[in-house]
């Protein structure tokens, strides 16, 4: 009996990461994600403690949006989130079980910083393409025209990238987010040098990531695009002394 | 591998949109060779000794102009923050960077080198043994380039700071590389040099993207 057990303990994660994978796979959209969550974080930038003892907890078709004044940490935080920036201290988790693999904690997130990351020479199928065929492996024009279509570029699909303004550029870059489906998605202030046409197209693109089980982090001084979310001040956690900069703290 | 292939084939196809980028190396290689003749005197048998070592310094300094650019474009867009979080491993990323690098400016510079080697009146037999030399010397350029290049991202005027690291790492490939039309233009085997050119590219391509991953997370952290 005791033997039976033991045979089988070891296979039971190892089936359970087969089924996972397999819903995941046969569900198509919708993701099997768990709750994102950070406890106890701080960190450092050139000296200065920009945060901590900050803790924050996303649920799957759940919304985080970051506030607080500038240089208060919102774009450090979404970088510490998303694993480009180590934590001086605390520590992250997905599901329960720690965040450490930061290549596979790569793998489930879609980043939008406040660089557009688009390339001039391209044109914007092009640009698409290479980030579908980066993340997904294989190249799907109708995908393609699909995040076109969303964000009202599909007229421009031919156009080499210089010639684009730079809300267009930047809905290029939002445009990114729909061609590789992941379950987080962390937003710097995207609703910057949008008109109200595409605030109101990424405010539905939000909305049907979430509801198809994704969560979204957003920093952000205006939030009209994403309904009932929570707000986490990160100003709230930096340190009450005075900010001074020397060199002997590094 | 598909990661490989994607990031290889958008830096190709950038390079050649912007081909003037290439062009500007291979300008370089050719006029800074040119100005030896002038400088030297036009006696053939001097120019004939000088040629395998000026051949290969006008290389290195050519491939130098361009290694600035491998890493710099991606990191100022916000690429580079996005090839990073792939999810896929960095250092193939890397290779695929550097064989990119290596495809638009080092195999320019080998098939140049023939057409230099003329105006500096290289002895026939020296032709085979300098392009293999550059064929086998310049991915180590390349590779170790793209370390450096990938440690100065972000200083301001990295280009002067990666000339002073890199080009002190060049001088083996510099040595082995002269030596090995040395040997050949005086009737000697080339093979030994050439096995250890091999061998540093061997030793660079295991090292080198592993480094250079490691240095780009530093720089965008």
């Amino acid at each position: 009996m005791s033997c039976e057990i033991n045979s089988t303990a070891p296979t039971l994660p190892l089936v359970a990461r087969f089924r996972s994978a397999m819903v995941r796979r046969m569900s198509g959209d919708g993701f099997t994600s768990g709750r994102f969550s950070g406890e106890g974080l701080a960190c450092r930038r050139g000296g200065r403690l920009v945060f901590a003892g900050l803790h924050f907890s996303v649920a799957p078709g759940g919304a985080l949006v970051l506030r607080g004044p500038n240089g208060s940490g919102k774009t450090t935080l979404l970088r510490l989130m998303s694993g480009l920036t180590p934590s001086s201290s605390g520590h992250m988790a997905w599901d329960g079980t720690p965040v450490d693999d930061r290549d596979a904690h790569a793998a489930r997130l879609r980043f939008v910083t406040h660089l557009d990351a688009v390339k001039p020479a391209l044109t914007i199928m092009e640009n698409l393409a290479f980030w579908m065929a980066l993340w997904s492996g294989k190249v799907e024009d109708t995908v393609i025209l699909k995040a076109m279509e969303a964000l009202d570029l599909q007229r421009l699909s031919a156009f080499p990238a210089r010639l684009l303004s730079a809300g267009q550029r930047h809905r290029l870059a939002l445009a990114r987010l729909m061609v590789a489906p992941a379950p987080l998605w962390l937003l710097d202030e995207p609703g910057n040098a949008l008109d109200d046409a595409s605030l109101t197209a990424l405010a539905k693109m939000i909305a049907d990531h979430r509801a198809r089980g994704g969560m979204v982090v957003v920093a952000s001084h205006g939030s009209a695009f994403v309904e009932g979310g929570m707000t986490l001040d990160v100003g709230a956690f930096s340190p009450k002394t005075p900010a001074h900069w020397s060199e002997e703290e590094e | 591998m598909s990661v490989f292939s994607t990031v290889l084939a958008r830096d190709l196809r950038l390079a050649l949109r912007q081909s003037a980028d290439s062009l500007t190396v291979v300008a370089f290689f050719a006029i800074a060779t040119v100005l030896f003749p002038f400088g030297v005197g036009p006696e053939a048998n001097i120019l004939a000794r000088i040629a395998g070592g000026v051949l290969w310094v006008t290389a290195l300094l050519a491939a130098l102009l361009s290694l600035d650019r491998v890493f710099t474009v991606d990191f100022e867009d916000g690429t580079l923050d996005q090839l990073i979080l792939s999810g896929e491993s960095l250092s193939l990323v890397v290779l695929a960077k550097v064989i990119a690098h290596w495809l638009t400016t080092g195999v320019p510079l080998i098939i140049m080198s023939p057409v230099l080697a003329v105006t500096l009146h290289l002895p026939a037999e020296g032709y085979a043994p300098l392009m293999l030399a550059l064929l086998l010397g310049t991915p180590t350029v390349s590779l170790v380039g793209a370390t450096g290049a990938a440690l100065v991202l972000g200083t301001r005027r990295g280009g002067v700071l990666l000339s002073l690291l890199v080009l002190p790492l060049y001088i083996p490939v510099l040595i082995f590389g002269t030596a090995a039309v040395e040997a050949a233009v005086t009737g000697r085997s080339a093979g030994p040099m050439l096995m250890v050119l091999g061998g540093l590219m061997v030793l660079a391509a295991s090292l080198s993207p592993w480094a250079t991953a490691a240095a780009l997370r530093q720089a965008v952290e």
